[in-house]
């Protein structure tokens, strides 16, 4: 140990260190002046990624989302009318299968809430909460297509209805795997696997679940209800 | 010396505080309070389709869309409560998927044959 600080720009760095002899007086030294700039950037790579892998599914949903709008409207060259997606809609069904995804995203933040306070029962049924409110969008996603399908609307009918189907189907495929990257966490979590220490292992998640919630948010206004 | 190491410390303590911060967001109810101004606002989106409002239909459904964004991505996303870089990274991949697909339908509104579908006589749609 020299009796000058060796920690440039630190003003603790001439607090006597261990095995100093504190009865010795280090000299002030012009780093004395100093002031300690506590780490301020200290963020989570796992949380940066999940940002980044979402500002670029961003990318992706805007091309889906643009190529439907606009396609929407295109009929087949043979000059046939055919069905466009929009004739089908069924508003009402479409609202509540809207509002279950929407307090979906309730119930993954109240898990995310609840294993940072280290309630893990509770964080458990919460996540299954989440992931059977996913099961159920899903259904209705599943039951719109199938009655789609049945009044004559298959995905090669159009360009119209291939948009939409393709739309509609990779945001479905999306909560799909959401509601697989729930029941995991469920499982890891009731295995004690991730405790409140990893509490920023359901966030990502719960990010990821949200981000499905904010798309399907903009999809419901863009694709249904705006004529 | 020790002032300067006690506005460290101090400096310290409220960074750990600020982090805290970060990390909390709101509480339960305060979650719960967010999850159903979410379903008013998504009753009115319903009720604005099916209420004839004239002129202000678009834009009213556009406003409470971006409203309904925000309030998750803020709220329930943390976004408002965490790190600046964690906003710029999302929203600059918005933006830009907002500038790309926006010049492309542009483009596409410009160089459509009206006749047809497309810029190629030899695509078929």
């Amino acid at each position: 140990m020299t009796d000058t600080p060796t920690t440039a720009g630190t003003a603790a760095a001439v607090e006597p260190a261990e095995g100093d002899d504190p009865q010795i007086a280090y000299p002030r030294t012009e780093w004395d002046d100093y002031e300690i700039v506590p780490p301020t950037t200290s963020l989570s790579n796992e949380k940066l990624t999940m940002w980044t892998f979402l500002g670029s599914d961003c990318l992706l949903f805007g091309a889906l989302i643009s190529t439907y709008l606009l396609l929407r409207n295109r009929q087949p060259l043979s000059g046939e009318e055919s069905l466009r997606a929009a004739d089908l809609f069924d508003i009402p069904f479409t609202s509540v299968s809207s509002f279950v995804l929407l307090m979906s995203s309730l119930t993954m933040v109240l898990a995310v809430s609840a294993i940072a306070r280290g309630e893990m029962e509770r964080c458990k049924l919460w996540l299954l909460t989440t992931a059977a409110q996913g099961a159920v969008f899903i259904a209705g996603q599943v039951y719109e297509f199938t009655s789609f399908y049945r009044e004559g609307l298959g995905f090669t009918v159009s360009i119209s209805s291939s948009a939409f189907y393709t739309l509609t189907g990779f945001h479905g495929v999306h909560v799909s795997l959401g509601i697989i990257m729930l029941v995991t966490l469920w499982a890891m979590v009731n295995r004690g696997i991730i405790g409140p220490e990893r509490a920023e292992t359901v966030e990502i998640i719960g990010l990821y679940w949200h981000f499905v919630d904010i798309v399907w948010i903009v999809i419901f206004a863009v694709v249904y209800l705006i004529p | 010396m020790s002032t300067a190491t006690e506005a460290a410390s101090g400096e310290i303590h409220d960074a750990d505080e600020a982090h805290d911060d970060h990390d909390h967001g709101l509480s339960d109810f305060g979650y719960i309070k967010v999850a159903l101004l979410l379903g008013v606002l998504t009753a009115a989106e319903v009720l604005l389709y099916f209420v004839d409002t004239g002129p202000i239909e678009v834009p009213g459904l556009l406003i409470l869309m971006v409203v309904k964004f925000w309030i998750v991505v803020a709220y329930f996303m943390h976004l408002r409560f965490d790190s600046k870089l964690f906003t710029w990274m999302f929203v600059g991949g918005m933006v830009l998927a907002l500038a790309v697909y926006a010049a492309m339908g542009t483009s596409m509104l410009f160089w459509t044959d009206p006749a047809g579908c497309d810029l190629s006589p030899n695509l078929n749609c």
